[in-house]
């Protein structure tokens, strides 16, 4: 029978029996995972009337206001290539993408307080049930923009195909973010106000609704915004066929692979630590 | 030393709290800090500003098939110790050891959804408790029959009484096969059948090897099925034994919150002084077995004599209240208290008490109905330490022991028609 042993000492000091415990948690959370994500899924959906057109009005508002104002020349966009129309939906639906993953760990977290100061149970469960649903929320969406596509008649090269890598990434870096936010937001209610205000505030600074800037500043957002390079490389395989930001792709997303380690990591320490700060 | 068996070693646990929001946070991302630069948590158990210790310096083992009872006053610490056995916060200092799987009876229905069904939450709460949904596939109308939910199961949840929803979470808790089980205040909802079923599925665990370990404010439900209990107070261990006397100093805690309170006339002409509890033989003595004999000694001051003065004692259960009450002019025993000091005794014979703790409360009067001079409540308190009762409807239990006969009667031709 294996024996459990609880001391005061850090988890990092025994960084191998911590690791093994990571990854035989994960391998044993699948199935939680799974319920989990049917049971949000399921209930989140049956006490409405529209269902998953509330997962479409945010790309779609935020659409029909951009060719609004730029139809009535408030909004200045270069050259996008395809419709503007296609451009910022699919910038949108990325973008949200995005957005989801940052906040979805410390929903998830946050709204299962109860089970997690009485009971033990593989707490990434929780964030694998996370993911799912705004994969889900992608499809969907991803759907929406493909009908738009066909409408519009707007054909799609073969680079397409490389959309799910571009996604998985995007969802990489986000859920990175947001598991290394968790702790403190469950620590300070600060957290999730902030970050409200500054997910706005970066949609702006990343070409969602524009191409990327070339000149100097407007191209530091290139450079200094992680997400840029992933988003618009993403889109470019959906729409173009010619990403132009590549390399940057490429080190964001092994980046993106360290961060998401990096907060894994830090839950599993942290977790003990909340659950006493949590109560009953 | 450990046996290779032990279960449970608990050595020399401590673990704080804080009582002010705003600074426990703050020591929370202190904590977070220190667990980063993998300290070795050797000053963890060092108090600062505004904490305190929930958990002090706790230490015990528990052995396979053995059921434990957690039990002591709110705010004791058995939650917090419950907490750190199931591996939800870490201690501050000292240490645990847990063999085995550990199962939880402690959040009933975790994981339900209101709007899901009750099908569908069976199946979440499950993956929750760590059963796999083909387990929960093989044993669901056990499940649904357990929880007497068969009408109900393809109803959302949230049009379930609380009773039925915690029914349906201990139905599939009640699947569990785990080594060690902790079970927190959970047995205390359902109807009497339930109850029985929820024990009799307790007892059918610790047969097989399960060790339980059970919070409880009900000393029946703890003499039920605990083989030993564990007294907690203040954060510290005050008993750790057989369940009678564990029971009755859990009693005596609860007596002792009103302990000893006095109330007296102004300027009152005769007092209560004080009282001793000895045994038949006049030794002086706090416990007791059902059936002895109790002598109190009580000794009374006064400035002003009284004549014909009355004695009244309130004999009180802390699981019940008032148990009932006698005095000095019942038993026609008339006495005159004098200035400087008085003393009387009155016994109790053969008292029916069961195992518990109980405390006595005096009143003394003058002769006449509003003469009140003084009172002192639980001036006295005593335990009844054995023997054992049996709360499984094989025995006595609860309070008081009735002598009781039984026969069967032929059954007389006017009857049978």
């Amino acid at each position: 029978m294996a024996e459990t042993v609880y001391i005061p000492a850090s988890q990092l000091r025994h960084p191998g029996r911590l690791l093994r415990s990571m990854f035989r948690d994960l391998a044993d959370c699948r199935e939680l995972a799974w319920r989990l994500l049917v049971r949000n899924v399921s209930a989140k959906y049956r006490q409405t009337l529209l269902g998953y057109v509330w997962v479409l009005l945010p790309p779609i508002v935020t659409t029909a206001v951009f060719v609004f104002l730029r139809r009535s020349g408030v909004f200045e966009v270069g050259e996008t290539g395809v419709p503007y129309v296609v451009f910022v939906l699919a910038g949108m639906v990325l973008w949200l993408t995005f957005a989801d993953a940052v906040n979805s760990p410390m929903q998830m977290v946050g709204q299962s307080k109860s089970m997690l100061t009485k009971l033990n149970f593989q707490r990434e469960a929780l964030i694998l049930a996370g993911v799912g649903e705004l994969l889900l929320n992608a499809l969907v969406r991803f759907a929406l923009l493909g009908a738009v596509l066909l409408w519009l008649g707007v054909g799609v090269p073969a680079t397409a195909l490389l959309i799910p890598v571009g996604v998985l990434t995007l969802v990489a870096v986000g859920v990175g973010i947001g598991v290394l936010l968790t702790p403190l937001a469950l620590l300070y209610r600060d957290v999730e106000q902030a970050l409200a205000i500054f997910l706005t505030l970066w949609m702006f600074v990343t070409p969602v609704l524009y191409p990327p800037p070339t000149a100097w500043p407007g191209s530091l957002m290139m450079t200094l915004n992680p997400v840029s390079p992933i988003l618009d490389t993403t889109r470019a395989w959906l729409l173009s066929g010619a990403p132009a930001h590549l390399e940057g792709f490429l080190l964001v997303g092994a980046g993106s692979l360290l961060l998401l380690f990096c907060g894994w990591v830090l839950l599993r320490l942290a977790f003990p630590v909340l659950i006493e700060r949590m109560g009953a | 030393m450990s046996g290779r068996e032990t279960r449970i070693a608990v050595e020399r646990a401590t673990k704080k709290f804080c009582r002010n929001l705003k600074r426990s946070l703050w020591y929370g991302l202190l904590d977070l800090g220190d667990e980063l630069r993998a300290g070795s948590g050797r000053d963890r158990a060092r108090l600062r500003p505004g904490e305190f210790l929930a958990l002090d310096d706790v230490s015990f083992e528990v052995q396979p098939g053995e059921c434990v009872g957690l039990i002591g006053a709110n705010g004791a610490g058995k939650s917090t110790l419950l907490k750190l056995l199931n591996g939800l916060v870490r201690p501050d200092a000292g240490r645990l050891a847990i063999r085995g799987r550990v199962g939880a009876l402690i959040e009933l229905g975790a994981g339900f959804n209101p709007i899901l069904t009750g099908r569908e939450n069976v199946y979440v709460n499950g993956a929750v408790l760590g059963l796999s949904k083909r387990h929960v596939d093989a044993v669901f109308d056990e499940i649904v029959s357990f929880a007497g939910l068969a009408d109900f199961i393809d109803a959302p949840v949230q049009i379930y009484s609380s009773g039925m929803r915690v029914r349906l979470g201990f139905a599939v808790a009640a699947h569990l096969e785990p080594d060690v089980l902790l079970v927190d205040e959970v047995l205390a909802v359902g109807d009497v059948g339930f109850r029985m079923k929820c024990f009799e599925n307790l007892r059918r665990l610790k047969r097989n090897g399960t060790t339980i370990v059970l919070v409880s404010h009900n000393m029946i439900d703890v003499s039920r099925v605990c083989d030993r209990v564990i007294v907690m107070e203040g954060g510290r261990v005050v008993h750790d034994g057989d369940v009678p006397s564990g029971i009755a100093s859990y009693e005596r805690q609860l007596l002792g919150e009103a302990d000893g309170r006095r109330e007296t006339a102004e300027d009152a002409a005769a007092w209560i002084d004080g009282i001793e509890l000895l045994d038949a033989d006049d030794m002086p003595r706090q416990e007791f077995h059902t059936g002895d004999d109790l002598v109190a000694r009580v000794t009374l001051g006064a400035r002003r004599p009284v004549p014909d003065a009355r004695m009244i004692v309130h004999v009180t259960a802390s699981a019940v209240g008032v148990l009932g009450s006698f005095s000095s002019p019942h038993a026609n025993f008339r006495f005159d208290i004098h200035p400087g000091k008085t003393c009387l005794r009155f016994s109790m014979r053969g008292m029916p008490l069961l195992v518990g703790s109980y405390g006595l409360t005096l009143s003394l009067y003058g002769p006449e109905i509003p003469d009140f001079l003084d009172a002192i409540r639980m001036a006295a308190t005593f335990k009844i330490v054995g023997p054992p009762t049996n709360a499984f409807g094989y025995g006595v239990c609860h309070s008081v022991g009735f002598e009781h006969d039984w026969a069967l009667q032929e059954v007389s031709e006017e009857w049978a028609s």
